[in-house]
């Protein structure tokens, strides 16, 4: 899966999703979900990574049915009811509907975004779908100025320890801190914009690209299979009866 | 050519002019300036900054050094060709997808010099290349540059205060005055000769003529003040050194020196009580810890401000308020002191470290210089019995290198413990007593 042009896996992942969030019932959720089931096993993606990986979508899933099975469209009988929540058919149905989308939209998501490595997506989203070279660039570029905010926030967090501050007030710190970090980002960022320009970033010359972005059957393939399981699902809730459009009169 | 000249000459303004980077809309201008008998244009001119880690632009060293190429349209093959040459010229024999962030100091500058000659300029300008590295960092630079500029036959002008690093290699010394234009123009013989007194005294380290060293008194005993027992160290749980045993004393000052990477700061953290040993333990000394626990990482912050002062290595970390004076009045404010005392202490810090006409001022608008002088006094404003400083004089000339020597020699003198985490063996060698050097 590394292999494939990350802008394909984008894609992919975006297709899907869109087929996915049409409609909120079970049947579309539970086929997309097996479907991906069978696709990740052909990807070969190792069992620790995989579940390391996907861990918070397995968290959010769950506390996503419980909201809903507490505060969702309540029918049908009532089991429990207290304040505002109503646990009743209707919302637990509505319940194992969403956990089921979530991981049906999460799960592949994830997967297909992890080994993902910014700079051959930097190299497919301008050589590929013709995005701008310089706003691409520039935020990629900026991505790696991150690791450098975040050792400065913790030297900042020492240092206020240093100057005796730190005992009290956490929360009127942390604006100051904020602003400071701020400040120290403006910084870095303009050394790092005049870098590039010496470099001659944004010169008035058709820009060449070291790094070829590969695009094959492959990548048609994996878009694809993303978009077929979406199709798939629809139809079978269509079939079965339970398609519910998601923003029409219901 | 080596341009030389004291700060605020424009020496860096005229380098980012010849490299192109300065637009039109920027500032004032009048006159001419031609490369190649052309408007500068990058490409024309290569350009190397002082600070390594803002100038890593890509996160693989082959894709960072391809970057200007692909900007000047070179095509692919012909790139790659480049990217080779330019790495073996700089001497920087790692594989291609190498992650940028991985190297070291020097290693970072010579990466960015390689992206500079892979565009196969006429001219490369160095803005302080080698001001943030250790020795053997600024030696590797050095090398590089000197064999780069040879090999490729390219004009090479170089800012620099630090005139014994770059004097074998330059044939030609620029001296600019701010408001002044060239003042000096020669053979480094010539102009070193002619203005090598002036220079100094303006705050270029010229050889030959050394700054002026604090003059010692005699000190006191030496009490033990905090020491360290099989202390481990590191950011997170993991251990980058370990079995560190040192003691550091009252009257004496303690240099921890090594490579960029080595554990330094972090050392100097740990001991400063700010960050939690990984391993052993870091105790303080009864005259030191004044009933408050021997453990100074489990000391309230406001309980170091008179046992462990730190001075961090960038002083913009710990600025917190708008102006110098308010900034001066922070510790002794937290202490609880009386108005009338901090109104004192904050008179005379500005007074002594020649802060007063800036009293006013933003501390983020100051020189590098000056607020490396007021991050010191807010640490002098709480008079803690320990002092750690990191890098102290980093980015100093040669002018304000002196005073700030003289500040922590008297310090000393008067019985402060004092730990420099340092590159600068000037400083090795005017104030240390001891030195643990981490490899």
């Amino acid at each position: 899966m590394t292999a494939v042009n990350p802008v394909a896996r984008l894609a992919a992942a975006v297709l899907l999703a869109l087929c996915l969030v049409l409609t909120i019932d079970w049947v579309s959720a539970t086929v997309a979900l097996a479907l991906e089931l069978i696709a990740f096993a052909f990807i070969r993606m190792p069992a620790r990574v995989f579940w390391l990986r996907t861990l918070p979508v397995w968290i959010a899933a769950p506390l996503t049915g419980v909201t809903i099975a507490l505060y969702g469209r309540s029918g049908g009988a009532v089991y429990l009811e207290f304040a505002f929540a109503r646990v009743s058919d209707g919302s637990i149905t509505l319940a194992i509907a969403t956990v089921l989308r979530v991981l049906a939209i999460g799960l592949p998501a994830v997967v297909l975004f992890v080994t993902i490595d910014p700079t051959e997506l930097a190299d497919g989203l301008a050589q590929r779908l013709r995005l701008p070279a310089r706003f691409v660039l520039g935020a990629l570029a900026g991505m790696r100025l991150i690791s450098l905010f975040l050792e400065d926030w913790r030297s900042l967090e020492l240092a206020r320890r240093a100057r005796g501050v730190a005992d009290t007030g956490r929360i009127r710190r942390l604006g100051g801190q904020a602003f400071a970090l701020f400040v120290l980002s403006i910084r870095r960022g303009s050394t790092l914009a005049t870098a590039m320009e010496a470099r001659g970033f944004g010169a008035p010359i058709s820009r060449t690209w070291a790094r070829e972005s590969p695009w094959g059957a492959r990548e048609w393939l994996v878009m694809g299979a993303g978009l077929a399981i979406g199709l798939v699902a629809i139809t079978a809730a269509v079939l079965a009866g339970r398609w519910n459009f998601i923003v029409g009169p219901l | 050519m080596l341009l030389l000249g004291e700060s605020g000459a424009g020496k860096s303004t005229l380098l980012r002019a010849l490299s192109g980077v300065l637009a039109d809309d920027e500032g004032e201008r009048e006159g001419s300036m031609l490369v190649d008998g052309q408007h500068p244009a990058p490409g024309r001119a290569g350009l190397v900054l002082q600070d390594p880690d803002s100038q890593l632009i890509l996160a693989r060293v082959g894709d960072d050094v391809a970057f200007g190429c692909e900007n000047l349209g070179v095509p692919r093959d012909e790139t790659w060709r480049r990217v080779h040459d330019a790495l073996e010229a700089v001497g920087l024999d790692v594989a291609l997808d190498r992650s940028t962030s991985a190297l070291s100091g020097g290693q970072k500058q010579r990466l960015a010099l390689a992206g500079v000659i892979a565009m196969r300029p006429g001219l490369i300008l160095l803005d302080e290349p080698t001001a943030n590295l250790d020795p053997q960092g600024v030696a590797e630079v050095r090398d590089a540059v000197a064999r780069v500029a040879h090999t490729t036959g390219a004009t090479l002008v170089v800012v620099e205060h630090r005139v014994a690093v770059w004097h074998d290699v330059v044939d030609r010394v620029v001296v600019l005055r701010a408001g002044g234009g060239a003042v000096a123009d020669g053979a480094p013989g010539n102009v070193l000769g002619a203005r090598g007194a002036e220079l100094a005294a303006s705050g270029v380290w010229v050889p030959g003529h050394p700054p002026a060293r604090p003059v010692r008194r005699p000190r006191p005993e030496p009490t033990l003040m905090l020491e360290t027992r099989d202390l481990a160290i590191g950011r997170s749980r993991v251990a980058v050194h370990d079995g560190i045993d040192l003691r550091v004393t009252g009257g004496s000052t303690l240099a921890i020196t090594g490579p960029n990477g080595a554990g330094k700061s972090t050392l100097g953290l740990t001991l400063a009580g700010l960050l939690p040993p990984v391993g052993g333990e870091v105790v303080a000394a009864g005259v030191l810890a004044g009933g408050v626990g021997r453990h100074p990482i489990a000391w309230r912050s406001r309980q170091l401000l008179t046992r462990i002062g730190t001075v961090f290595q960038q002083p913009e970390h710990q600025l917190l308020t708008s102006t110098v004076r308010a900034e001066l009045a922070v510790g002794p404010t937290a202490l609880g002191l009386s108005t009338s005392e901090i109104d004192a202490r904050v008179a005379a810090l500005l007074q002594r470290l020649q802060l007063d006409r800036l009293a006013e001022a933003n501390p983020f608008t100051l020189s590098g210089g000056e607020k490396r002088r007021l991050s010191v006094a807010t640490i002098l404003a709480t008079r803690p019995k320990v002092l750690v400083l990191d890098e102290p004089t980093f980015g100093q000339d040669s002018r304000t290198w002196s005073e700030l020597l003289a500040v922590l020699a008297e310090l000393v003198d008067d019985g402060t413990a004092i730990v420099a985490i340092t590159h600068d063996l000037d400083l090795v060698d005017a104030l240390a007593d001891a030195t643990v050097t981490l490899s």
